[in-house]
């Protein structure tokens, strides 16, 4: 059984960090729900570049944050910020693929 | 060392605060008030056009509210990244407003301006010496890149801050700055340790965005000697380890290493300890000195200029033929302006106009799309041609199948053609190296 991100997680966004990255946070409420989802590799390079269609190699770091109860993604822009063809000056509505990765029930 | 006060009253100034907050906050006696004006977030337009961020009623509106403030408590004021991208046309703006303050209040002060603008020939010097390197942009800042930059400014750390400071500025309004150093320049002139204080400017400077509920409002620090405390200025939030924590992964790569003008902050061992209902305290932040001091540039180039035409699309048959329709449309009004260059780009929503290459999404699930059509072209009459061409031809392009001949696209607004003026692109974000921390942000000082 699998069950949603979005059903773990308590924030899921996206931002800006600098005109070329896009970095993503995804907070959770306790260190427990931190602790589980990160164990169960629902969220890796492979997870995440599948999620969004592009190579894993776009994705520039991948790490835990105990400290925050927090996953931080951070991957190259496609079109750095303002370029010609970009369509979200401030990153901010680019995580929404995150929020159906399938996360396994503990068992 | 006494314990030093920050209070920033907003995350971006000239976009608002409550007076409430700032009446309490200033009741807690700060020591200063520092807050940032911009960015690049907004993009590379304001550096580029020298346009300001903000509107000249928020920015003064703003300021006279903080400069009377300061002016009560005999604490000054740090404006960074003044007007939103910092060259020297924000600079000038804003100081131009703390006169007009000055002499509609009454009030007699040093008024200390910090330039960030770089000289063209001391970044070519930096380039031929190899001391130019990217920072994430994916490739080298070149002089043909340098020669196409319209305006170049860089991050100045704290030290050019506390030079105002030394000067005797009551107020003083900086060009492109570090957000953290502008909030940690009087805390470090002041004594205070400058991994503390700098972590303290990374979460402070966002205002009360480390707060819950969050907002554009007043929120202050205290650095001691072994760490600081958040506290929010209205008695509507508090500061919890939830909330600061979370805010310590805001816009920025590496939760634990951040790299600064000159510096590095190790934040790995970092404590978060909620020391009351509405404070946090932080402690365990460790500065670490580069061995060569390296400044971020920002540089803008114009890439010509743009025009736009919004329509809707309610046929399900143009529906179900758009990607090919629009590439058509895109062909026939490049060969017909040949050779002018042309870029034309179509935000199709609906389908992919948020993410666009990330759009995971391929099928279009709609039953209306929304079409932003740009052309940017290189004077403003020839975009606004050729957009005018590009809609034409979509509003009566022919297909098989076509129930509706009368015309394609549902146009909002007559002319349907929008002029957005000139557009910038980022053309340096790039790493320099200086002799010292203070060489290219001179100080210039005048008494009101």
């Amino acid at each position: 059984m699998t069950r949603p991100l979005r059903e773990h997680a308590q924030i899921i966004r996206s931002k800006n960090a600098g005109p070329y990255r896009l970095t993503f946070d995804i907070l959770f409420r306790d260190a427990e729900t931190f602790r589980r989802v990160w164990e169960s590799e629902a969220v890796t390079r492979e997870t995440v570049s599948r999620a969004f269609g592009i190579g894993s190699n776009q994705i520039t770091s991948l790490f835990p944050v105990p400290m925050g109860n927090a996953i931080k993604i951070t991957l190259r822009r496609p079109l750095p910020q303002g370029a010609v063809g970009e369509s979200d000056m401030y990153g901010c509505q680019q995580h929404t693929p995150l929020l159906d990765l399938p996360v396994p029930d503990r068992g | 060392m006494k314990t030093i006060t920050v209070l920033t009253p907003t995350g971006t100034l000239g976009y608002g605060f409550g007076a409430e907050a700032l009446k309490r906050g200033m009741s807690l006696d700060p020591d200063v008030i520092a807050v940032d004006a911009g960015s690049t977030d907004p993009g590379p337009h304001y550096l580029g056009s020298g346009e300001p961020l903000v509107s000249r009623f928020s920015m003064k509106r703003e300021l006279r509210d903080l400069i009377r403030a300061s002016r009560r408590a005999g604490i000054p004021v740090i404006v960074g990244s003044a007007g939103g991208a910092g060259s020297h046309r924000h600079v000038e703006w804003t100081a131009d407003i703390v006169r007009e303050i000055a002499a509609e209040e009454g009030l007699r002060f040093r008024l200390g301006c910090v330039l960030a603008d770089i000289d063209r020939e001391r970044a070519r010097r930096a380039i031929r010496a190899g001391e130019v390197r990217d920072f994430e942009a994916g490739a080298d800042f070149s002089e043909a890149a340098l020669d196409e930059t319209v305006e170049l400014v860089a991050q100045m750390g704290h030290e050019p801050l506390a030079a105002a400071l030394d000067g005797g500025a009551d107020v003083v309004i900086a060009g492109r700055a570090c957000d953290d150093s502008t909030i940690a320049a009087f805390p470090i002139w002041c004594g205070a340790d400058p991994g503390l204080s700098i972590h303290m400017g990374k979460i402070l400077e966002c205002g009360a965005f480390s707060a819950e509920p969050f907002a554009m409002d007043v929120m202050l620090g205290t650095v001691d000697r072994s760490g600081f405390v958040l506290e929010p200025g209205s008695l509507g939030r508090r500061a919890s380890v939830t909330s600061v924590a979370a805010h310590s992964l805001y816009e920025r790569e590496d939760p634990f290493r951040q790299a600064g003008p000159g510096h590095e902050l190790d934040l790995r061992n970092c404590r978060f300890e909620q020391v009351t209902e509405r404070q946090v305290r932080v402690s365990g932040s460790h500065f670490m000195p580069t061995s060569d001091y390296w400044i971020k540039l920002e540089g803008a180039r114009l890439a010509g200029y743009r025009s736009i035409s919004v329509a809707g699309v309610r046929c399900p048959t143009m529906i179900g033929r758009i990607d090919g329709i629009l590439e058509e449309a895109r062909a026939k009004a490049e060969a017909y302006f040949a050779p002018e260059r042309l870029q034309i780009v179509f935000h199709v929503y609906g389908r992919d106009g948020v993410m666009r290459a990330l759009e995971p999404t391929r099928e279009i699930r709609s039953h209306e799309l929304g079409l932003v059509i740009e052309v940017v072209a290189r004077d403003q009459e020839l975009a606004h041609g050729a957009c005018h061409f590009v809609s034409g031809s979509l509003l009566h392009y022919s297909y098989p199948g076509q129930f509706n001949t009368a015309g394609n696209l549902a146009f909002p607004y007559s002319p349907s053609e929008i002029d957005a003026g000139p557009v910038y692109e980022f053309s340096a974000y790039h790493l320099m190296k200086v002799d010292s921390a203070t060489e290219c942000f001179p100080v210039h000082f005048e008494d009101l």
